[in-house]
């Protein structure tokens, strides 16, 4: 919780709060944030990749068949994937808690 | 030939079954919903790869992807002030071209970046940026232009176009909006002899990454102008941001093209230019012009696009089989 | 070992940056400082130093590149003085809470408005809260020790931090000194290559000045002061291995004729050259005067200075700048040394004045004038701050 928040003695700084863990932002689940998430329909899918070049949050990634999964440990939820489907195979739906 | 052509001679760009995998951004920063800009900065690292040191100004970039204890960058990054990135980013260059001449590191490769938004690089940082340029570090400066300073506000900036309303230039009974056209910055950067000058958007990610992967192999400076849909700031839908930048590209509002050696060459030939009004819909910044306003913006962004037109090599697929 | 030579105290400076090494100066030209910068661009040209030279295009881009030149961890030197630090003064409080060990020379020049291209201590108390380490030098030879010095220091590890050399702008730079030139190989063998344990590389990517919210800022405050605190006996120890070396010993505080002094007289810089011969002067008429000169300004050496100066009746305290503070309260130096002195819970009489400013000469004769001034007035009789020398 320390480690998250911030909240650590002076003495584990770094020079001047220097961070060392490269990328160790991927460890908040900015997923929290969405009230609707997105949900790929594979029959229309064309494995275009619009949905992967497109999303602000490093959402979708290629699988071994070549389709594009969401992880959405990350999805805020935003709706530009299911917006510029060129084939209409995204749809966003209200996020059930 | 110039010092550009000949770099980018055997240039073999991304496509869409050709994207780079890498991504020196990671997920989990903390940009809004449908932030432009992050996905601009996020193609643009992708295509740059790891072998980078980036220097960035203050701004939404930065605040988004540095909330101490936690960093979104896989890459080497400094952030020190809100007007010197180019600065910094040419003291880093100074540094390496040293180290690397003298043997004290073996690291001759690196990319040096420095980003700031449209306040930081055509307002207060001008003067880093001239100077960068004009010393001609081997650099890439990026602007990622959400039209004010967003980070802050929504404040208005030399580069937020004719009538958006912005907080510091509200559209009000006795204004409307911004009374001044945008500054040209990537004009500003063909003045001062860059070799390799180009604007981008994430609407177009392959142009984007491919001019980036450009710049990368001209030595010397290069600069990409980067316009970078903003919801927050524009007030579309969180979904729209894709669309009002693809909108801005085929309305002429912004060309995409290059200038390579002080050759422009026009990326993308707008054949049925939409009217700007299309591009006005979706955001929420410009609803208050009148008819008038309108046409003025109309008429003036057609003479922009005239001139830029003018200055455009004719595309020369002919011309090299002959 | 060298001889002395008669050389430029700039010229001397830009040599001993020289010897050093550099990988990167990035600077901008401001009188007086000039030569050292138009020097070490000609060293560079005619290939005797193998460094960048970044020819910024202002004061505030100089920091900026310095800042990202240290951090990708080359060996960085700056140079400038009053208005140009003015400029560059937000940058200042960067480099040093960023630990990155820029060596800076200033010329100490006067603040502008009335634009005054002479020599005053204003862009030296500007930067008093910075964070940086800064050293004042007297002399010509002491402003080439202290620049080779202010390299080791700040690179060592234990301190990873910023120095300033100060040295008097005219008075110091542009006046021909003997000075003695440490060799090349020398100077190699006191400064070892730059190893920062941090850097900008690639194959270890971190992230530098990231946001600190209010959980975290005060400790960031913490660990840099401590970390200031740390480097006092750090310098002493390097100012000694130094001595050893090159054969000349240099102290955080320096006491001349203080044994037995009933006045002192205490200051910052070349002035406590004209100083020393007043002070000569005034023991061969029996008046039992001393001086006691701060070299190290920050980290402010307050144990090792109430030591010089707690035997004294009377203090005269100097400050070559004017700090507008309404007129109640004494100059910077003097408020220093006063707050040392009520931690202390002593209180002799002190009187302050402000002289010198903007170039104007301070005289052996203005000297002897402010001791019997302080000497002769009765307790609580002196204004919290004089000027003197004052055209009424």
């Amino acid at each position: 919780m320390a480690k998250e928040t911030g909240i650590q003695s002076w003495k584990d700084l770094k020079f001047g709060i220097l961070i060392t863990t490269p990328g160790n932002a991927a460890e908040l689940k900015t997923g929290d944030w969405r009230s609707m998430r997105p949900e790929t329909d594979r029959e229309k899918c064309t494995k275009c990749g619009q949905c992967y070049i497109f999303c602000p949050d490093m959402v979708y990634s290629k699988d071994a068949e070549g389709y594009f999964p969401q992880n959405y440990y990350y999805c805020k939820g935003c709706g530009i994937c299911a917006k510029e489907c060129p084939v209409d195979a995204i749809t966003m739906i209200q996020e059930v808690d | 030939m110039g010092i550009a052509s000949d770099a980018l001679k055997n240039f073999k760009g991304f496509n869409l079954k050709n994207m780079p995998e890498v991504e020196p951004v990671s997920p989990g920063h903390r940009a809004c919903q449908g932030c432009g800009e992050v996905l601009a900065l996020r193609q643009a690292m992708k295509a740059i790869g790891t072998n980078a040191v980036v220097c960035s100004a203050t701004g939404c970039m930065e605040i988004i992807t540095s909330p101490y204890p936690q960093t979104a960058w896989r890459v080497p990054w400094i952030h020190v002030a809100f007007e010197n990135a180019a600065a910094v980013a040419s003291g880093a260059e100074a540094a390496y071209k040293s180290m690397n001449r003298k043997g004290i590191i073996n690291q001759p490769d690196v990319t040096f970046i420095a980003y700031g938004g449209d306040g930081a690089t055509a307002d207060i940082g001008m003067q880093a940026l001239s100077g960068a340029l004009e010393r001609g570090h081997n650099m890439i400066y990026f602007c990622f232009d959400n039209e004010a300073y967003m980070n802050t506000g929504i404040q208005r900036s030399s580069s937020t176009p004719f009538g958006a309303s912005t907080t510091t230039s509200p559209a009000g009974k006795k204004s409307s909006g911004q009374s001044t056209w945008k500054k040209n910055m990537a004009e500003i950067a063909v003045a001062h002899g860059a070799p390799y000058v180009a604007t981008a958007t994430p609407a177009y990610p392959i142009d984007l990454m491919n001019k980036v992967k450009k710049a990368s192999l001209v030595p010397g400076p290069a600069y990409i102008h980067i316009y970078s849909p903003c919801p927050t700031g524009w007030r579309c839908g969180i979904d729209e941001g894709i669309e009002v930048a693809r909108l801005a590209v085929q309305t002429k509002v912004f060309p995409l093209y290059e200038v390579i050696d002080g050759e422009y060459h026009l990326s993308r030939k707008v054949a049925k230019p939409k009217p700007i009004t299309d591009y006005f819909k979706p955001q929420r910044r410009f609803r208050h012009l009148t008819e008038t306003e309108v046409k003025y913006i109309q008429d003036r962004v057609d003479a922009e696009y005239e001139k830029l037109i003018k200055k455009c090599v004719v595309e020369e697929k002919k011309k090299e089989k002959e | 070992m060298s001889k002395p030579i008669g050389i430029e105290v700039s010229i001397a400076v830009a040599e001993a940056v020289g010897l050093c090494d550099v990988d990167v100066v990035a600077a901008y030209p401001i009188t007086p400082q000039t030569h050292i910068v138009e020097h070490l661009s000609e060293l560079v040209a005619d290939g005797h130093l193998n460094a960048e030279f970044v020819p910024v295009e202002s004061e505030h881009s100089a920091m900026s590149a310095c800042i990202g030149s240290s951090a990708a961890g080359a060996r960085t030197f700056t140079s400038t003085c009053s208005q140009g630090y003015a400029l560059m003064s937000e940058l200042c409080y960067i480099a040093s809470a960023l630990r990155l060990p820029i060596v800076m020379a200033v010329a100490n020049r006067a603040l502008s408005a009335p634009i005054n291209i002479w020599n005053d201590h204003a862009d030296l108390m500007y930067a008093r809260d910075t964070g940086w380490i800064q050293l004042i030098s007297e002399n010509g030879q002491e402003a080439v020790d202290l620049s080779v010095l202010a390299f080791r220091i700040g690179e060592d590890q234990r301190v990873a931090m910023p120095v300033q050399v100060n040295l008097d702008g005219f008075t110091m730079s542009h006046v021909v000194e003997p000075i003695e030139i440490p060799d090349k190989e020398e100077v190699m063998k006191f400064l070892p290559p730059f190893k920062p344990k941090y850097r900008l590389d690639p194959a270890n990517p971190m992230t530098f000045g990231a946001v600190g919210m209010p959980d975290i800022y005060t400790e960031a405050r913490v660990a840099q002061d401590e970390a200031l605190k740390a480097t006092k006996p750090i310098i002493q120890e390097l100012f000694d291995d130094f001595a050893k070396q090159f054969g000349r010993q240099y102290k955080l505080i320096e006491s001349y004729k203080t044994e037995d002094a009933e006045t002192i007289i205490v200051m910052i810089g070349s002035m406590a050259q004209t100083a020393m011969s007043a002070v000569d002067a005034m023991r061969a008429k029996g008046k039992k005067v001393g001086i006691v000169r701060i070299r190290v300004f920050r980290p402010f050496p307050a144990a090792e200075l109430f030591e010089a100066i707690k035997g004294a009746k009377n203090l005269v305290l100097l400050d070559r700048v004017t700090s507008f503070a309404g007129g109640e309260i004494s100059g910077p130096v003097a408020l220093e040394i006063k707050s040392v002195l009520y931690d202390k819970g002593i209180a002799p009489k002190t009187g302050n004045f402000l002289v010198g400013l903007g170039g104007r000469d301070v005289t052996e004769q203005n000297f002897e004038e402010m001791v019997d001034r302080v000497a002769s007035a009765k307790n609580g009789d002196l204004p919290a701050y004089e000027f003197i020398n004052v055209r009424e």
